[in-house]
């Protein structure tokens, strides 16, 4: 059964170009060395750059120096793995992908700008778990939950493993960590 | 093709406003467009305005997006009027459910216009006969 693009069969994901053939288990922790592949995050983040915004997006060593304000978007993940998608960026990066996200220009981070924020980090998770095998659908997203301000840190304590790259696109750099403080 | 009317719903402003860019951008002209931050407010708009298409997010607070679905169906409330899920989830399962309580379609996010153009317009040519 085809439901617009989306090929329903047993153990088949036909729903993106690229996507892994998986089998179905549940035991992720069986599988760590695919769910902690630093490779499904760079894949991700460029394509939700690529289709959402029209920009390519690449992995890069290091940030410029840190702007006085920053942004941080985190979507909590839930079921098999337990932790987080983290999205930070300095204000310049978080106005320019808002103003290429809606077409608008913004001289502050106000709510549409954290909105926009939000659904980046959103699209970068579900991207992500989509590319785990058996991730996508033994793993929930919450809703998304924005930080402004300066000087702050995000810590969790011994995860079970972290993803942590910085990204540059267009005249912007950001970067994305994936956490997961839980793994069954 | 007569004036569509477009219910979206989503909890984010600037998705629903990206959703109706590309509807417009796939040639749903003229088109009016409601839109409803949860399922909750989904259901109001559908109480007073009838609408040619629906599309909607999953993930929402208040009421998630196949609750909201399940909720159209039980009332009788857009009867023959295709839903269109928008989602970053994708796997089979919600597939499967989003079938279940209904819908016509699937759309993962991230999207492209053409994809919203090639699964929404067959939607809504069957629908107002464009």
């Amino acid at each position: 059964m085809v439901l617009n693009g989306i090929r329903m069969g047993a153990g088949l994901w036909c729903g993106a170009p690229g996507e892994m053939e998986r089998t179905m288990t549940q035991s992720l922790r069986e599988n760590l060395h695919l769910v902690s592949d630093p490779r499904n995050l760079d894949t991700s983040v460029d394509e939700v750059f690529h289709m959402m915004l029209g920009s390519a997006c690449y992995p890069v060593e290091e940030l410029p120096a840190e702007e006085p304000e920053t942004i941080t978007a985190v979507v909590g993940f839930g079921g098999l793995l337990s932790g987080a998608c983290v999205f930070r960026s300095g204000s310049s990066a978080a106005l320019e992908i808002a103003a290429k996200l809606t077409g608008m220009e913004f001289s502050e981070i106000d709510d549409t700008v954290k909105d926009a924020i939000g659904e980046v980090c959103n699209m970068l998770a579900g991207t992500w778990k989509g590319r785990v095998p058996d991730l996508s659908a033994n793993c929930g997203l919450s809703i998304p939950a924005v930080i402004t301000g300066s000087n702050y840190r995000i810590h969790v304590q011994a995860p079970e493993f972290k993803l942590h790259h910085f990204y540059r696109f267009d005249n912007s750099s950001f970067e994305v960590t994936i956490i997961c403080d839980g793994l069954q | 093709m007569s004036e569509m009317r477009v219910l979206i719903v989503d909890d984010s402003s600037v998705m629903r406003k990206i959703v109706e860019r590309s509807l417009r951008q796939a040639g749903l002209n003229p088109m009016t467009v409601f839109e409803a931050g949860s399922g909750v407010e989904g259901l109001e708009v559908l109480s007073n305005q009838p609408v040619h298409l629906i599309l909607s997010d999953i993930n929402m607070p208040s009421m998630d997006g196949l609750e909201f679905l399940r909720q159209i169906r039980a009332r009788n409330l857009a009867a023959g009027v295709p839903v269109v899920m928008i989602t970053t989830e994708s796997s089979e399962e919600h597939v499967k459910q989003a079938i279940l309580a209904g819908a016509q379609g699937y759309i993962r996010k991230p999207f492209t216009a053409e994809q919203v153009k090639e699964r929404v317009l067959p939607l809504v040519s069957a629908v107002v006969g464009g």
